[in-house]
């Protein structure tokens, strides 16, 4: 099958300068990875690991001082094939935005304006992408489309501060799927609900997904929540890809040291046994870790980890790891350990010294 | 819970109520948001207690209720056996802050940016008396910070970016031990924070409850880590404590319908079970319609509704060591 989108060596850096001082943060340091048709696909990880600028990348909203130095975003469904990086500001709006691509953002009360129906805010959406001629068929319309979603007809003429958070979000993703799109990006739609309300909010993501066979990214750092909902799961690290695969590859055999830490830590109801959390902090991007970025928190650590960023390696039944270990493992000779004079040597990042 | 202890309570809530007006002056509706709410925590007994619920069911309101920011509308609160409001009254609000004392939310919005993290530490010591001049404060606050695992060295000198938001969360955590308290208010502590980071605060609490002999009030929608963590636990439902017991009991085998649904749907880090919880579930559209709800609140979307749910609002049912707000519960008239 051809991928919807197909993510290669993408590098995405934010670049500040101030007083002479420039400064670099490397967000997304060569990110490769493919989204088919109809599926849900999870994507987790810490906060600083990057995320959320590959997401600003995919949605085509890079501002200044984020900026895209390699690599390619390229997007193909039925009529259409584009590189996103390479696209005007302009011609996202116009070609992408909403119609291909949409977006259902963490708060939902900044999305809704409050001081407006809720009604009003879908007609500025439809009115800017499509316009509108009929104002009684689009109410129709509208109303058509919640009910398909099971929502309640009042909630178009409600202000968003009468809805419950829930509701609110139900919203914003009915919002998103307006013009079925090929693409929806969820990120962390359900972070700050409680767990019934979170319960209710991915159903319905689950419910449009099989019922419009698009694709959905869907973004958290709650592994809980991707073992529910996901196709497959691809964890994050500091900007780089750590571990890719099938749900439930992910969660019966996680290989990474990292993705074993993530599952292995998580609460369970029935079992009090004492959790212990990873040493240390997420490195800063400004001045990551050489070699492997995961090296100074992980139990697995070896001296090449230090000095040589591990290859992708690909293992059977669609599952990927970045790991020396791993590759020790399935017998693969290891590169040598870079002699610390040479150009990258391996500091001690700064998380390191403070835990 | 026994009646005739001794000491009276380190805290007791006595069918507390907090309303609010809402709406305009001429269309204005009454918000209940903590509802003849009765809970008990025993003295000399240190335990971690969960107040768990929704956004919007009253948690927050509580926890201000606790801290005296809140005066109730109706009931009594009384911390050690004297009502919160005259404590303040009499011993100032220094002298009960002393004893409770709040961590917050947001790590990274209790600290202020451009602060050393180390400077509330010592403004702390000093406030509450704890040292005479920031050279005695030092071993305090070193003691303090050592007890969450870090020590005034590593965070000397410290802005507060320069720490990640699970070491910041143990910092607000050490800040609120200087004092000595016998009752920690945390808000939603974890929500803030990482996943891996998660679990180092709740950590904390455990080893504050037992080696320090403080009571953890644990607010949190968390229900696993609060299952991980605590010793009893409330469930929360638009201002009623709807159930109450040890925190086994109740989130292993839960009783009223609501908590019975909130388990379901805690999310399970186990791919193979997602049948159950991909099941289709109603929710709550408004969040007034739920407040202002005569009888249960929960009976727009029960199962198990019954005729007198719509009208009257349940009373407390004891089931075995819990108390349960369900009609469901209720022998006399199911017999």
């Amino acid at each position: 099958m051809e991928p919807l989108l197909r993510v290669t060596d993408l590098k995405a850096y934010y670049r500040t300068e101030a007083y002479g001082v420039s400064r670099t943060v490397r967000a997304v340091d060569g990110v490769s990875f493919d989204l088919y048709p109809n599926e849900i696909y999870g994507l987790a990880g810490e906060s600083s690991c990057g995320k959320t600028t590959l997401i600003k990348v995919i949605s085509g909203t890079v501002k200044n001082p984020l900026r895209i130095v390699g690599g390619e975003v390229r997007f193909s469904a039925d009529d259409v094939e584009h590189d996103l990086t390479t696209m005007t500001p302009d011609e996202l709006r116009r070609i992408m935005r909403w119609k291909r691509i949409s977006y259902v953002m963490q708060g939902s009360m900044s999305v809704l304006n409050p001081v407006r129906r809720v009604l009003r805010t879908f007609e500025d959406i439809v009115a800017t992408h499509r316009g509108i001629t009929d104002r009684k068929e689009f109410r129709k319309e509208m109303a058509d489309h919640v009910a398909r979603l099971g929502l309640p007809a009042e909630v178009l003429r409600a202000f968003p501060h009468q809805l419950s958070g829930g509701m609110r979000q139900r919203v914003a993703i009915a919002l998103a799927t307006i013009f079925q799109p090929n693409l929806i990006i969820a990120d962390e739609p359900t972070t700050a609900l409680d767990v019934v309300v979170q319960r209710g909010v991915l159903q319905l993501i689950r419910q449009i997904q099989a019922e419009t066979r698009n694709t959905v990214l869907l973004v958290t750092h709650d592994m809980a929540v991707h073992a529910n909902v996901a196709d497959r799961v691809m964890i994050m690290y500091a900007g780089r890809i750590m571990e890719e695969g099938v749900t439930e590859t992910i969660f019966q055999r996680p290989r990474h040291p990292y993705t074993k830490h993530l599952i292995g830590s998580l609460p369970k109801i029935g079992e009090r046994s004492t959790r212990a959390s990873l040493p240390g902090s997420p490195p800063n991007l400004a001045d990551p870790p050489a070699g492997c970025r995961f090296h100074p928190r992980c139990p697995a650590a070896m001296d090449v980890c230090r000095t040589v960023v591990p290859e992708m390696l690909q293992l059977p039944d669609r599952h990927r790891v970045a790991c020396h270990a791993v590759a020790q493992e399935e017998g693969l000779p290891l590169p040598r350990p870079e002699p610390a004079t040479a150009g990258r040597t391996a500091e001690p990042s700064r998380s390191e010294d403070l835990s | 819970m026994s009646t005739t202890t001794a000491a009276p309570p380190l805290f007791e809530l006595d069918h507390a109520v907090v309303s609010f007006r809402i709406g305009s002056v001429l269309a204005s509706s009454q918000l209940v948001a903590v509802n003849d709410v009765s809970l008990r925590l025993a003295a000399g007994k240190p335990e971690i207690f969960t107040l768990a619920g929704e956004s919007g069911s009253g948690k927050t309101t509580l926890a201000k209720v606790l801290l005296g920011d809140q005066a109730t509308t109706g009931g009594e609160v009384r911390f050690q056996g004297t009502r919160v409001a005259d404590v303040i009254k009499s011993r100032g609000h220094t002298a009960f802050m002393q004893e409770v004392q709040p961590v917050f939310q947001n790590p990274f919005e209790t600290f202020n940016p451009l602060r050393h993290v180390q400077e509330y530490l010592f403004d702390t010591a000093l406030n509450f008396k704890v040292a005479k001049s920031r050279r005695e404060a030092e071993e305090p606050v070193d003691a303090a910070l050592r007890t969450v695992g870090l020590s005034l060295a590593e965070v000397r000198q410290r802005y507060p970016h320069e720490l990640s938001g699970g070491q910041l969360q143990r910092v607000s955590v050490a800040r609120a031990l200087i004092p000595n308290p016998k009752v920690i208010i945390a808000d939603e502590p974890v929500s803030m924070v990482d996943a891996s980071l998660r679990m180092e605060i709740v950590n904390v609490f455990k080893r504050l409850r037992d080696d320090e002999g403080v009571t953890v009030i644990y607010i949190t929608h968390d229900l696993a880590t609060a299952y991980y963590v605590s010793d009893r636990i409330a469930i929360m439902l638009r201002g009623h404590v709807v159930e109450s017991g040890p925190v086994e009991e109740v989130l292993t085998d839960p009783a009223h319908p609501y908590a019975r649904l909130l388990k379901e749907s805690i999310p399970e880090p186990v791919p193979e079970d997602k049948g159950a919880w991909t099941r289709r579930i109603e929710l709550g559209a408004t969040e007034a319609g739920e407040f202002t709800r005569a009888g249960c609140k929960f009976a727009g979307r029960c199962p198990s509704v019954m005729d007198r749910c719509r009208v009257s609002n349940p009373p407390d049912f004891v089931v075995g060591n819990r108390l349960v707000k369900c009609y469901l519960y209720d022998d006399e008239a199911n017999d």
